[in-house]
């Protein structure tokens, strides 16, 4: 778990990479053959609308898809199912919060060529 | 590379007679194989053939079914509209005897047969019987593979029943952790010193044996039976064990006849290529029924586990309906969760060692020539699949921070062009 300011434990489905000089954030990159929808063993995850959803409902907690997944993108959420980024389009702004709220706008949500 | 990615062009032309696709077996590479037949043919036919008289389901699920945290509808692998939406028939509760690749037929158990184009055989495996001497004297027996077959043992289950389960692999284990919670006493048999023998070195596999044995599994490791007298086993030490309840969980083996009774290769497995196929025309296998190479480790296995058997099917499915397609990523990887405990393995433990220990957490990588062949998680497996990808693409080691990698599993260890690629959607 990612420590916040005031040293609250937070559980993110976006986290942020820090090393030397350099950092930068990594959520689901949805991707066009997933690895994790492919290997996941209840059909708890599925693409629709080039978005990749995780059912909570059918989830067993198995973690193949974080053992599968090439960004470590997955993680285990506090009930023991899994979270990731699921594209939160439905807000006010239409754009994912992380993006909306990153003050040096350093998360960009474009299509970028195949 | 991975399956579903075309590297050719479609040889299916509008105008050519639509082809007839069936596939032997009703389990995840089957719908990876509809799945992908379906993106490239709208207009095939597909015929299912499946032994097992139920919707597609999650066969790992059955310890979760046990232990009551999903029921019969949450263990449906897809959803009800699946075969309808797919226009799949499926024939459930009928069994493949034969292939006849003269005539391109599978003939059934009913005396009927299903003419076909393309073929898949997605048999699966079948639980290994022991010849143990009383086996047959022992009336209340089971094992462990299916859907029926956990709900028989469920029925036979009785408050303080002792249930000896022969095998401390990983059907033998998550066995255990299913009935845990009935009041029944485990007792677990095992040939090798280890539990989780075939995945877990010495250290991993005490710490699993430690924890399960914490939560009331009680074991006899290096030790087998020897013989039943009725409803006590008698171990190779003359130890005793009277028990009510007997598991069989000592191993699986392909389904491999289909094709070796028309003199298709086989190995342990049926042999399939990157593409899938057999040593058949028109033939393909996909799944636990089949060995192909292991690309952590070069040699021909079968990796009997979810995520390959679906990218198989799909790959199969690829070039059954004419996108030609490979997967040669195939490695032996397994996710295991034991009463709270997970576990991580991946690829092939040979070369240098990486370790670190810190109380209940516990990583091993294993490296050579420049390339991460495998890797053991107990504890924290956070972002594990960062390792994985490494031994599944043959990553040069020396192209990122090895070092850095091995302590922390993140994308930070790549090179800067790497992560423009991986997080920037630039293509090199």
């Amino acid at each position: 778990m990612a420590r916040a300011l005031k040293n609250v434990k937070i559980n993110p489905r976006i986290r942020v990479e820090e090393g030397d000089g350099i950092s930068f954030a990594v959520s689901c990159r949805h991707c066009p053959e997933p690895l994790c929808v492919k290997s996941c063993i209840t059909g708890a995850l599925t693409k629709s609308g080039g978005i990749i959803f995780i059912d909570r409902n059918k989830c067993i907690g198995c973690y193949t898809c974080i053992l599968s997944c090439p960004y470590g993108a997955i993680w285990p959420s506090e009930n023991g199912v899994v979270q990731k980024c699921e594209l939160c389009v439905k807000t006010v702004e239409g754009t994912p919060r992380c993006v909306a709220g990153c003050p040096n706008g350093a998360i960009v949500f474009e299509e970028r060529g195949e | 590379m991975w399956p579903a990615a075309p590297t050719g062009p479609s040889f299916l032309r509008k105008g050519v007679n639509s082809l007839k696709y069936v596939i032997i077996g009703n389990s995840t590479a089957a719908v990876g194989a509809v799945e992908a037949i379906r993106r490239n043919d709208g207009e095939g036919q597909i015929v299912i053939i499946g032994s097992e008289r139920h919707h597609v389901y999650s066969r790992p699920l059955i310890s979760y079914l046990l232990m009551g945290r999903t029921d019969e509808a949450g263990m449906k692998y897809r959803g009800d509209e699946f075969y309808r939406e797919n226009r799949c028939e499926l024939k459930c509760g009928r069994t493949a005897v034969r292939i006849d690749a003269g005539l391109k037929r599978v003939i059934l158990d009913d005396g009927g047969y299903e003419s076909y184009d393309r073929l898949l055989v997605a048999t699966g495996s079948s639980p290994v019987i022991p010849p143990i001497p009383g086996l047959d004297s022992v009336t209340c027996k089971f094992t462990f593979t299916s859907l029926d077959e956990a709900k028989a043992l469920e029925r036979a289950l009785e408050r303080n029943a002792t249930v000896l389960i022969l095998g401390a692999g990983l059907i033998g284990l998550k066995c255990a952790e299913g009935i845990s919670g009935r009041n029944v006493k485990i007792v677990c048999v095992d040939l090798s010193s280890k539990v989780l023998s075939s995945i877990l070195d010495d250290e991993a596999s005490g710490m699993v044996k430690k924890h399960l044995e914490e939560h009331g599994i009680r074991f006899y490791l290096g030790r087998q039976v020897t013989r039943f007298e009725g409803n006590r086993a008698v171990l190779d030490d003359e130890t005793e064990i009277p028990f009510d309840v007997l598991v069989l969980a000592v191993g699986v083996r392909p389904n491999v006849s289909l094709i070796k009774d028309i003199g298709g290769r086989t190995g342990r497995g049926i042999i399939i290529d990157e593409r899938c196929r057999t040593s058949i025309p028109d033939i393909y296998a996909a799944g636990d029924c089949c060995e192909c190479v292991d690309a952590s480790s070069g040699e021909s296995k079968v990796m009997a586990l979810l995520p390959n058997a679906y990218m198989q099917g799909e790959c199969a499915g690829m070039n059954m309906s004419g996108t030609d397609c490979r997967f040669d990523r195939a490695i032996p990887l397994n996710s295991i969760g034991l009463f709270g405990m997970h576990i991580m393995t991946a690829g092939t433990y040979r070369g240098n060692t990486y370790s670190e220990r810190d109380g209940k957490n516990y990583k091993k990588l294993f490296y050579s020539d420049n390339r991460l062949n495998g890797f053991i998680l107990v504890g924290n497996i956070e972002r594990a699949g960062i390792y994985t990808s490494l031994i599944r693409e043959r990553t040069p080691l020396d192209t990122l921070d090895f070092g850095l990698v091995c302590r922390n599993p993140g994308l930070m260890a790549f090179s800067r062009k790497m992560r423009a690629e991986m997080l920037g959607g630039v293509h090199q």
